[in-house]
């Protein structure tokens, strides 16, 4: 059941990126270091993600794949190893590895629109002009269906919106890799499922890398190439990484029965619930 | 964040939450109260409502003001007037009666801007004059005051080497940096400016240095994630997410500066307001320093509110979503 790693089929390599990996987590180990003890959060992570595919992380809680999502944006340091980004070691973070955070993080102060242009202004400075990163700002808030609130400020719109203005900013920096830090986590299933057909849309129109943080076995399913499961903390490791060989684009409705569809999502429930079980789980049994 | 608040008596939350006024209270309760009732749609406009036809105009707003916000303050002072009438109306009293203050300094309180010599100019140049120290010191004050709290709730490393400094610092009374001041600016009108500026500077350093201590991890990832260099950090994200903390510093620190202000004149002289207080005790004139007082307490009152609805509208929006 559990296919071996392959390199995904409709991601059209870019320039630059001659036979190195896209993007290569490199045994990786993180140790928090507080108050005199030391916590072994991540232990030997190693996977290589190809350019334009769907990469989800799933675990429990706790079992660091925040930290995993932050260490690739830059914005933790590895204790040792490396991300190499086309061959590139990340050790900061930058807008060529943009995140969606888990609460949108949009600056309450500016409107919808300014958040965006922060975001452009700041990364095409010299190299678009003011007009095109206006327009550039506007179709990033097109792709997402925002423009009709462009001039309301974050306060002024729902959780859902919010997210979406979040992935705008983040599309909108151009980046090699979106990092999506459990982007519909915070939404009611409804707003969810509507969000998660956005992503699938704007994934196969634009064909980014993306790295997705999820603990629901649904949506990992349906949006990834591959799920990368992860076992329970302290000293966590990827347990095993499956592929998910369903044709794009992918219906929600159609997949209800779909084999391939449920028999993966069977074998990532087998995964979270009966080989690694969250740590409360056992006890309480 | 969490060491400065704790034992910071003078920190308090961002500008809505400081202690208000008497008046401040009586205008939320009445806007709570006296709110008009939203406008019924057109199509149920002809059943009549039980509120339909009290739809308030202007005019009646207007009443309505008069009755809640200045009836009540204007009886109330006509009352304290009265008992102060008949406390002093003795001819032996120390102290001057309302209608003798208005006998005796009827041109002071008639005439802000009289000038009829060097030393005899109405009170309103007086205030002007004050109030010219109190910009220089307040205004310097806030800009080195943010950029040190800025420093402080930055860095680690400043705040542990600082932050003892100024808690020790913050005590001293204004008037005894005077002497000090004196002795180094060897003037009188610098070293009030700087007794207005070591006044005004511990609030403005200590809620800059909360409020940035406060910005939330998710600001400054994005900050991160988009390499913001440090002065677009701080005029994009830091600024702004302090905001209502700094502006409670420094509503804090012009209401110092006024009390310092007052109390350095009389020791340096000159021509401001605290010195005419001074001068007219020395010359009995207890009438002129009545009136003094009112001025003294009405400026005080407007550079208060001034200071709030400039952080009210530089903060519009800032409140957390």
């Amino acid at each position: 059941m559990i296919a071996p790693l392959q390199t995904v089929s409709h991601s059209a390599p870019r320039p630059g990126s001659t036979g190195q990996p896209f993007l290569k987590l490199d045994g990786i180990d993180k140790t928090f270091m507080r108050g005199g003890t030391s916590t072994n959060v991540l232990k030997d992570i190693n996977l290589v993600i190809g350019n334009g595919e769907y990469v989800s992380i799933i675990g429990h809680s706790g079992c660091g794949k925040s930290t995993l999502l932050n260490l690739i944006a830059g914005l933790t340091p590895v204790t040792s190893g490396a991300v190499l980004l086309e061959g590139q070691e990340v050790n900061e973070p930058g807008p060529e590895r943009a995140v969606v955070f888990q609460n949108h993080s949009l600056l309450p102060w500016l409107t919808v629109y300014e958040n965006v242009t922060l975001a452009v202004d700041k990364v095409f400075r010299g190299i678009k002009s003011k007009s095109e990163r206006h327009e550039w700002a506007l179709h990033n808030l097109g792709l997402v269906n925002m423009l009709h609130a462009k001039d309301r400020r974050p306060s002024e719109i729902s959780g859902g919106m919010k997210q979406r203005v979040g992935i705008a900013r983040a599309l909108a920096m151009e980046p090699k890799v979106l990092l999506l830090d459990e982007p519909f986590g915070a939404l009611d299933a409804l707003t969810r499922a509507q969000l998660q057909d956005s992503v699938m849309e704007i994934h196969a129109r634009l064909g980014n890398t993306v790295i997705m943080i999820t603990h629901d076995v649904d949506e990992a399913v349906l949006l990834s190439d591959r799920i990368v499961m992860m076992t329970n903390g302290p000293s966590a490791t990827i347990g095993e990484v499956l592929d998910i060989k369903i044709e794009r684009p992918r219906k929600r409705l159609d997949l209800v029965d779909d084999h391939t569809y449920v028999r993966a999502r069977a074998a990532v429930l087998e995964f979270l619930y009966a080989r690694h079980k969250a740590p409360g789980l056992e006890a309480a049994e | 964040m969490q060491h400065l608040a704790v034992r910071e008596p003078l920190v308090a939350t961002p500008a809505g939450a400081l202690p208000s006024t008497v008046a401040s209270l009586v205008e939320a309760d009445t806007r709570m109260t006296g709110k008009p009732k939203p406008a019924a749609p057109a199509t149920v406009a002809s059943t009549v409502s039980p509120t339909g036809d009290l739809r308030p105009n202007a005019a009646m707003r207007f009443v309505q003001w008069l009755g809640t916000d200045v009836v009540p303050p204007l009886l109330v002072v006509l009352a304290l007037l009265l008992i102060w009438e008949l406390a002093c109306a003795s001819p032996q009293s120390s102290l001057p009666a309302p209608t003798k203050i208005w006998a005796e300094a009827k041109d002071l309180i008639l005439d802000p801007f009289f000038v009829a010599g060097p030393q005899d100019i109405g009170l309103g140049w007086r205030v002007l004059t004050s109030l010219q120290r109190v910009a220089i010191g307040f205004g310097l004050a806030a800009i080195v005051g943010i950029a040190l709290g800025a420093l402080v709730g930055q860095s680690q490393w400043a705040m542990r080497g600082l932050d003892p400094i100024f808690q020790v610092l913050r005590t001293v009374p204004p008037l005894a940096w005077l002497p000090i001041s004196l002795a180094a600016f060897r003037d009188a009108n610098p070293s009030a400016i700087f007794v207005i500026f070591i006044t005004a500077i511990w609030p403005v350093i200590i809620n800059t240095a909360v409020g940035i201590r406060n910005i939330p991890q998710d600001y400054r990832n994005v900050a991160q994630v988009l390499r913001l260099n440090q002065l677009e950090f701080f005029w994009r994200i830091m600024v702004p997410a302090a905001a209502p903390y700094m502006f409670t510093g420094l509503r804090i620190g012009i209401g110092l500066s006024w009390l310092a202000i007052v109390a350095a004149e009389m020791l340096t002289g000159g021509v401001g307001i605290g010195f005419f207080i001074w001068d007219a005790w020395n010359s009995s004139r207890l009438s002129d320093i009545v009136v003094a007082l009112v001025y003294i307490g009405v400026v005080g009152f407007v550079l208060d509110r001034l200071v709030a609805w400039v952080g009210q509208i530089a903060t519009r929006g800032t409140a957390a979503s």
